[in-house]
């Protein structure tokens, strides 16, 4: 019951940390590309492969690591903007940005989530 | 998001400073929507465990459910409604955006790698992405016959109600 509390106030300050990140990217940097939802995905992946590698091999307790993990990573970071963005992109006739926003989110998601976890486990 | 920005988010111009674009009223409704909708998910994960080594079927589930949901919901708000007050900071910023997740979609995939599943790890990728993509467009795809449906329900009605002198 504790858990399930703190991955809905983990979830809630994860929401609103990405929203927060993408407002700002937009600001300085605006444009087509959306920089603000790669960024916050590219990062929570990062976090995510870190606090499992905490928990894998420096005793974080098993409730922080779903807490931190499955609540304030997984609510930071989201499938469904990326999806809908990378479509949007294509209907507006930014194949290029459509595809390039695709394949870089995937290798350097996949990347960032080894590399989180190759840094608390070297 | 990049595409499409709300008028009541991003009235503002960049050469406001940061702060005047953060409003209270809005942070809280991202706020709660993310709480709902993270515990959805975890709630989900919970129920439907998938053991490791296995195809993550809940997480598939979730995100490409939420991805068609977060697209009716959109178009709804952007094309037809033209303004959506606290409702996209709420549903689709909080909830929908709390409800998926990225992160675990791609540690699972470093996990099936790293255990040798590689198929199931491709699997995990192309598959997430193509069915999210796939339920993304259907879900603007509706979104859009909705209004046409619900309009010509409307005309129907008003041309019957017309005909009585």
């Amino acid at each position: 019951m504790i858990t399930l509390l703190g991955v809905g106030a983990a979830a809630a300050l994860g929401a609103v940390a990405r929203y927060l990140l993408d407002q700002y990217v937009q600001y300085r940097r605006p444009g087509a590309f959306p920089r603000g939802t790669w960024l916050v995905n590219i990062s929570g992946s990062f976090a995510l492969g870190l606090v499992v590698g905490l928990g894998a091999r420096h005793g974080l307790p098993e409730q922080v690591l779903t807490i931190v993990g499955a609540g304030f990573c997984g609510a930071y970071t989201t499938f469904s903007t990326f999806s809908h963005e990378l479509v949007r992109l294509y209907e507006q006739g930014q194949t290029g940005k459509s595809l390039l926003y695709g394949a870089s989110s995937l290798l350097v998601g996949l990347a960032a989530v080894t590399a989180g976890f190759a840094v608390t486990t070297l | 998001m990049a595409v499409d920005r709300d008028a009541d988010v991003s009235l503002t111009t960049a050469r406001e400073p940061f702060r005047s674009r953060v409003h209270g009223r809005l942070l809280a409704a991202v706020a709660l929507g993310g709480l709902l909708g993270g515990t959805a998910r975890y709630g989900l994960a919970l129920a439907f465990p998938t053991p490791a080594g296995t195809f993550p079927l809940t997480t598939f589930a979730v995100n490409v459910s939420g991805a068609f949901l977060l697209a009716l919901l959109l178009v709804y708000l952007v094309e037809v409604r033209r303004r959506s007050g606290s409702v996209r900071p709420f549903a689709a910023v909080g909830f929908l955006g709390s409800y998926t997740t990225y992160s675990t979609w791609m540690f699972d995939t470093e996990r099936l790698l790293g255990g040798g599943h590689c198929t199931l790890a491709v699997l995990n990728v192309l598959g997430s992405l193509l069915a999210g993509l796939a339920a993304t467009a259907l879900g603007l795809a509706v979104g859009r016959r909705v209004p046409a449906v619900a309009g010509d329900v409307r005309s129907r009605f008003r041309n019957r109600f017309r005909r009585i002198p």
